[in-house]
C-alpha cells in the first residue's frame, strides 16, 4: 500500500505517514462500525484520500519538506506511544523468534495470518497457532505490555531491530524465483523498521537498519533478469536501480552518524551505500568497503562478516591475498554454501580449475535456494 | 504474580560443587547469599536440592508405581535448587534471573493462580 502511495506521492516517508494515519483512522472506525467487506481497500481509499488532501496542500507542504527528516517526524503522541508499546512486546526476549516476527507482521503491521503464511510459504494453521501461543504466554506469564525501562532499552531494542532485520532478510531472499503473487514482507519489514525511526528519531541503529533496508531495496529490481534468474552486483544495471530510496537512505545515515553511536547496522548501511553510490562495479571505493568491514569485525565479530571482508580484499589486493583469508575459516563455515561459492571465485582467478570445480559441487550441495543453485550450475558448466 | 525460579547446573559442575573442599564452597556460595539477600523481599519460598544422585524417582507402569533410582529429567543438567518469587511481572522475574550468580542457567515459570487464599 506504502508503495502505492509512494508512487503518487513521490516520497517515502509522507506516504508511509498517510498509511499510518489510514490505519489510525481504521482503529478508531472499525471497533464501532464494524470492519468493512474489503479492509484492504478501504485503508487504501483512506490513505488515497489524505494524499490527495496532502497533494492540495502541497504549496504549503514543500516549505515544509525541508522539516520532514528532522524532529518534525517525531511521533511522541499517545498513539505513538502505544504503539511502541505494542513493538516492545510482540519482539519480547522471552517469545520464539519465529513467535516475534508473527506477532508483528499481525499486530504492528496489520497483515492477516494469510498473508503472512504466503509470505513463509507455511500454511495458515501454522501461523494462527504460532501466534495464539504467543498471545497465550504473553497473558500467562505476565508479559508486560510497557516500554523498557532505560536500562533494559538497548537490549530490548536491540532485540525488535533483529526481528525487523530477520523479517527483512526472509522477504528479501525469498522473493526468488517463481511466486510473484507473494506479499513482500521486506517492504512491510521496512515499513517497521521506518516507524521505529519516526517514534524513537534519536536511536542511530533504528536509522542504520532502515538505511540499509532501503538500499536494498533500491536494488531489488535489478537483482533478477528477465527469466527470473539472479544478477550479481557487478552485472546488475545500476540505471534500475532507485535513486531516491538510495538518497533517502544515505540521509539516514548521516541523520545516524550526527547522533555518534556507531552500531552494526549503520556500518553495514554504509558499506551498502558504498556499492550504491559507486556509478560502476569498476568505480568501487573498496579500500572504504575493506575499512568498514574491519570496523564492522571489531563490534561484530564474525566469520561470515570475515568471509565478506575476504570477498571485498579480492578487488583491492587480489585473488592471493583474499583466498588466504578465506582459507583460514574453512573450519566454521564449511557448512555455509557461500563459503565455498568464494572460494571457487577465488580459485578460478588463480587458475586452479580442478579445486574451484569441487568447491562448486560443495557449495550446490548446501543450498536449496532456486535462483542460487542456478547460479552455481551455470558456473559448473 | 508468583513465578518459579529454577536453577540449573550441569552434572559436571555439580559433581565439581561436591568435590571442593568446605571452605572453598563457603566461599562460592557468598554470591549466591548476596543474591538471596538483594531480592530477600521477593522471595517467598525455596530451597537448594540435594544433589541429583540423592533422588529417586517413581514412575507408573499402568497404574502400578514403581520406584527406581535417580531423577525423572535425563540430560545434560539437573535442578540444583528452585526460589519462588512474587513480583510485578515477567521482567521484574526475568530481571532477578539475569543476576543469578553460578553460571548456571536459570528456567522462570509462572505458578498457576487459581485465586486460592494465600498459604
Amino acid at each position: 500500500m506504502t508503495a502505492a502511495l509512494v508512487r503518487m506521492l513521490g516520497d517515502f516517508d509522507l506516504a508511509e505517514e498517510l498509511v499510518q494515519e489510514a490505519l489510525l483512522e481504521a482503529l478508531q472506525h472499525w471497533p464501532t462500525e464494524g470492519i468493512p467487506e474489503k479492509p484492504g481497500a478501504w485503508l487504501l481509499t483512506t490513505a488515497r484520500r489524505k494524499a490527495v488532501d496532502q497533494l492540495r496542500r502541497q504549496a504549503r507542504f514543500r516549505d515544509k519538506l525541508a522539516q520532514l527528516e528532522g524532529d518534525v517526524m517525531r511521533d511522541d503522541t499517545a498513539e505513538g506511544d502505544d504503539r511502541l508499546r505494542l513493538i516492545f512486546t510482540c519482539c519480547h526476549p522471552a517469545l520464539s523468534r519465529e513467535a516475534q516476527v508473527a506477532l508483528t507482521l499481525r499486530a504492528v503491521a496489520g497483515l492477516t495470518t494469510i498473508e503472512i503464511a504466503r509470505a513463509f510459504i507455511t500454511s495458515e494453521a501454522t501461523i494462527a497457532q504460532r501466534i495464539v501461543r504467543a498471545k497465550r504466554k504473553i497473558v500467562d506469564a505476565n508479559i508486560p505490555y510497557r516500554m523498557p525501562t532505560e536500562r533494559e532499552l538497548p537490549e530490548r531494542l536491540d532485540e525488535v531491530l533483529a526481528v525487523l532485520y530477520l523479517m527483512f532478510n526472509e522477504g528479501y531472499l525469498a522473493t526468488a524465483g517463481e511466486q510473484a503473487s507473494r506479499r513482500d514482507v521486506a517492504e512491510d519489514a521496512a515499513w517497521l523498521a521506518g516507524l521505529m525511526v519516526r517514534l524513537m528519531p534519536d536511536e542511530p541503529e533504528a536509522l542504520g537498519l532502515l538505511a540499509l533496508m532501503r538500499l536494498h531495496l533500491a536494488r531489488a529490481g535489478a537483482r533478477f533478469d528477465a527469466a527470473g534468474d539472479l544478477v550479481l552486483l557487478q552485472d546488475q544495471d545500476r540505471g534500475r536501480w532507485e535513486q531516491e530510496r538510495i538518497t533517502s537512505a544515505i540521509v539516514l545515515l548521516q541523520r545516524a552518524a550526527a547522533l555518534h553511536r556507531t552500531g552494526p547496522y549503520q556500518l553495514q548501511a554504509a558499506i551498502a551505500a558504498c556499492h550504491a553510490e559507486a556509478r560502476s562495479w569498476g568505480e568501487t571505493d573498496w579500500q572504504q568497503i575493506v575499512a568498514l568491514y574491519d570496523a564492522l569485525i571489531e563490534l561484530m565479530p564474525s566469520p561470515v562478516v570475515e568471509l565478506n571482508r575476504a570477498i571485498a580484499r579480492r578487488y583491492r589486493d587480489g585473488a592471493g591475498a583474499a583466498l588466504d583469508d578465506v582459507e583460514r575459516l574453512g573450519e566454521v563455515l564449511d557448512a555455509y554454501y557461500l563459503f565455498h561459492a568464494t572460494r571457487a571465485e577465488l580459485l578460478r582467478d588463480l587458475g586452479r580449475e580442478p579445486e574451484a570445480r569441487a568447491a562448486l559441487v560443495r557449495a550446490l550441495e548446501l543450498t536449496a535456494n532456486p535462483a542460487e543453485r542456478a547460479l552455481l550450475q551455470k558456473r559448473l558448466s | 504474580m508468583k513465578y518459579v525460579l529454577l536453577f540449573g547446573e550441569t552434572k559436571e559442575r555439580a559433581k565439581q560443587w561436591e568435590a571442593m573442599p568446605e571452605a572453598q564452597r563457603m566461599a562460592a556460595y557468598a554470591p549466591i547469599n548476596q543474591w538471596f539477600e538483594k531480592y530477600s523481599s521477593k522471595i517467598t519460598g525455596g530451597h537448594e536440592l540435594q544433589p541429583e544422585r540423592t533422588a529417586t524417582t517413581v514412575k507408573f507402569n499402568n497404574g502400578k508405581p514403581v520406584i527406581t533410582d535417580g531423577p525423572f529429567i535425563e540430560g545434560k543438567e539437573s535442578i540444583g535448587g528452585y526460589a519462588e518469587v512474587t513480583v510485578a511481572d515477567l521482567d521484574e522475574a526475568l530481571e532477578m534471573a539475569k543476576g543469578w550468580p553460578t553460571g548456571g542457567p536459570v528456567e522462570v515459570r509462572p505458578v498457576v493462580d487459581r485465586g486460592e487464599p494465600q498459604r
